[in-house]
């Protein structure tokens, strides 16, 4: 069994983030870079089928150098090798430009299942496996809370607000994943120091085959025109309770229509 | 280790300790009890044996990185550190140090996995950091050896699956000599371990005394050379003060931003009370001996790595750093008010558990006896 996993660094969410003022993009030399919380589960997924299933773990991330940092991470939690997209020309791509590039990194790898978080803290566009499944012509599994693998059928449930489907599909798949799937594993000792001596090989979009004006900000088929800084928070409501205190709750909930 | 493979050590145990076990400080402290799957967390981590040397599984930190680890371990809890702080430390380091290969061989994995605790027996009701009262015997029987004695305050003896003894081996002989180390296995017929002690602070970690009556080991159990033992565990607690100072630079840390982020909010007169500049004052102080602490722990750190001072360094160390977070949970308290003389808030259990940094591994006086009778005995001074 072959798994992929798509990570992606993103700039930590519980810090201060924030948008480059030159080109609109997300300041990511200036960040407080992390892997992006979501990609653990489907890391610690990854993991949980290899050791039912035997076969190998790979990480796929694209972006900056500094990007090795999340690589490391996986390989620390116990993914057994990396492939790092790394190219000028990907700064500022769009979900779709992005979608291409993966692909055709993944094209050059064996799959026999793509893990990824089911969004990233950054962008939270959400729309990478549903592209990933166009582009490889292979079934998308969304939003899972629950996954088996059988021989070469894969089973996942799909987490809604309503409730769950069960869903079915032959492999190769692409299956992104909920944080409540599983509880994902810390990185130990010994895992941080294996994942030194583990693979990770570095490509440009020339070893890929895509043509570096077809992706970056120039040809994007959506950018940031502007932004504006979240306003302060507005004073609290302060309820005195003169004995009528849950009615005045309870009377404030329902004017906000939380109740 | 490589400077970015211990980054990543580093952050995992930041991780670990704010994400898992600070969140369950208040249960630890209610049912003086460290629940088993946080035991087992650190043991998948590999906490049990981050000291011990890399060959018998352990990561073999230097002092350097020893402090950095002590910094987060600082952060939350004691009686987390404290539960693999024998393996790593005291017990650990003596069969680290000074065991035999077989000994090594036997324990150190072990010690290292979390599949075993060490305990380190020396305190006792008339011997600490001075030996001349030490009254554990040991005394030749066959190829083995006969213990007989108490000990008392010993961290992890209720849990502990083998004791690194302190015992007197020459009768003859006075004061720090004529003493020897054993390893004694806790389910020797003889060993027991009294209830474990009721104390101030630092909740979950256990310490109780220890008895030997007349246990009989074999001649292995010998750590090292006879009659040598009271340096080695010098050697040991040497090291042991320096992590200490470094566990109290980690509480100040957390009572500081504990502090901070309550006067940051808390209102009184419609304003946050850190407008005012008596709290701010309190805020200030607590933030400079903070600095001042984590500088002198890294900088001794590294005097002790290079061989400079494997002594005096980490008994100021230990010395400043504990009285300076005395200092910073009293001012903790008094930043929170009323609400930091209350059981729920964590300042008030780290002012309770910070209390016993400046006793235990050789008390304030004893570190300044070190040091000054050192500084004196460079000079010439005779004895």
């Amino acid at each position: 069994m072959n798994i992929v996993v798509l990570v992606k660094q993103v700039p930590d969410s519980g810090s201060e983030r924030k948008l480059d003022s030159s080109d609109n993009t997300v300041a990511r030399a200036s960040a407080d870079n992390v892997i992006n919380e979501m990609d653990e589960y489907a890391i610690e997924e990854a993991l949980t089928v290899k050791e039912s299933q035997g076969g190998e773990v790979t990480v796929l991330t694209v972006g900056p150098g500094s990007a090795t940092d999340a690589i490391r991470k996986a390989l620390s939690m116990g993914a057994d090798k990396a492939v790092h997209v790394t190219d000028d020309a990907v700064h500022g791509s769009c979900a779709v430009q992005t979608s291409a590039v993966i692909a055709a990194a993944l094209q050059q790898l064996e799959y026999d299942l793509v893990l990824c978080g089911a969004e990233s803290t950054d962008g939270q566009v959400s729309v990478m496996p549903a592209l990933l499944s166009e582009r490889l012509g292979i079934p998308h599994l969304s939003g899972a809370r629950k996954l088996t693998v059988e021989g070469t059928t894969v089973r996942v449930e799909r987490q809604t607000d309503g409730g769950y489907w069960m869903l079915e599909s032959s492999l190769p798949a692409i299956v992104s994943t909920w944080d409540t799937i599983n509880e994902p594993r810390y990185p130990s000792f010994k895992g941080i120091m294996a994942a030194k001596k583990k693979p990770v090989e570095t490509k440009s979009l020339a070893d890929l085959g895509v043509d570096p004006a077809s992706v970056g900000l120039a040809t994007a088929t959506s950018r940031v025109l502007d932004f504006a800084g979240r306003p302060p928070k507005g004073e609290g409501v302060k309820v005195a309770d003169e004995g009528d205190g849950a009615e005045k709750l309870v009377g404030y909930l329902a004017a906000q229509k939380l109740v | 280790m490589d400077a970015d493979v211990f980054d990543q050590v580093r952050a995992a145990v930041r991780q670990l300790v704010r994400e898992v076990v600070l969140p369950r400080e208040e249960e630890i402290d209610r049912h003086d009890r460290v629940p088993e799957e946080l035991r087992g967390a650190a043991a998948d981590m590999g906490l049990f044996g981050y000291a011990l040397p890399e060959e018998f599984g352990g990561l073999g930190v230097t002092m350097v990185e020893d402090v950095q680890l002590a910094f987060e371990f600082g952060y939350t809890t004691p009686a987390f550190r404290s539960l693999f702080g024998t393996n790593n430390g005291i017990a650990g380091q003596v069969i680290a140090k000074f065991g035999s290969d077989e000994q090594k061989k036997t324990y150190l994995p072990r010690l290292a996995a979390g599949e075993l605790i060490g305990s380190f027996a020396l305190t006792e009701a008339e011997a600490g950091s001075d030996p001349a009262g030490l009254r554990t015997s040991a005394r030749r029987d066959g190829d083995g050896w006969v213990i007989a004695g108490g000990k008392r305050y010993i961290t992890n003896a209720p849990i502990a699956d083998l004791f690194v003894v302190f015992a007197r081996s020459d009768p003859a002989a006075a004061g720090g000599r004529g003493i020897s180390s054993f390893v004694v296995d806790a389910s020797l017929p003889g060993v027991s371990v009294g209830p474990h002690d009721r104390k101030m602070g630092q909740s979950g970690a256990w310490t109780a005394e220890v008895f030997f009556d007349d246990v009989r080991v074999d001649g292995d159990a010998l750590v090292g050379e006879e009659g040598r033992g009271y340096a080695k565990a010098l050697t040991v607690l040497s090291r042991g003060r320096l992590h200490v100072a470094a566990l109290c630079v980690g509480m100040a840390q957390r009572v500081l931003d504990e502090s901070v982020a309550y006067a940051a909010t808390a209102k009184q007169g419609g304003a946050p009370i850190g407008r005012f500049q008596l709290v701010q004052a309190m805020l200030a102080d607590m933030h400079a001996e903070l600095i001042a602490g984590r500088s002198m722990v890294l900088d001794v750190a590294r005097r002790y790595d290079s061989g400079e001072d494997t002594s005096v360094g980490p008994s100021a160390a230990k010395l400043w750093c504990s009285e300076m977070v005395g200092r910073a949970t009293d001012r903790a308290v008094q930043v929170h008010g009323g609400l930091g003389y209350l059981r729920t808030t964590p300042v008030e259990r780290f002012y309770r558990d910070a209390r016993l940094y400046r006793l235990y591994e050789g008390t304030s006086e004893v570190q300044k006896v070190i040091i000054g009778g050192s500084l004196l005995r460079e000079a010439g001074m005779p004895r």
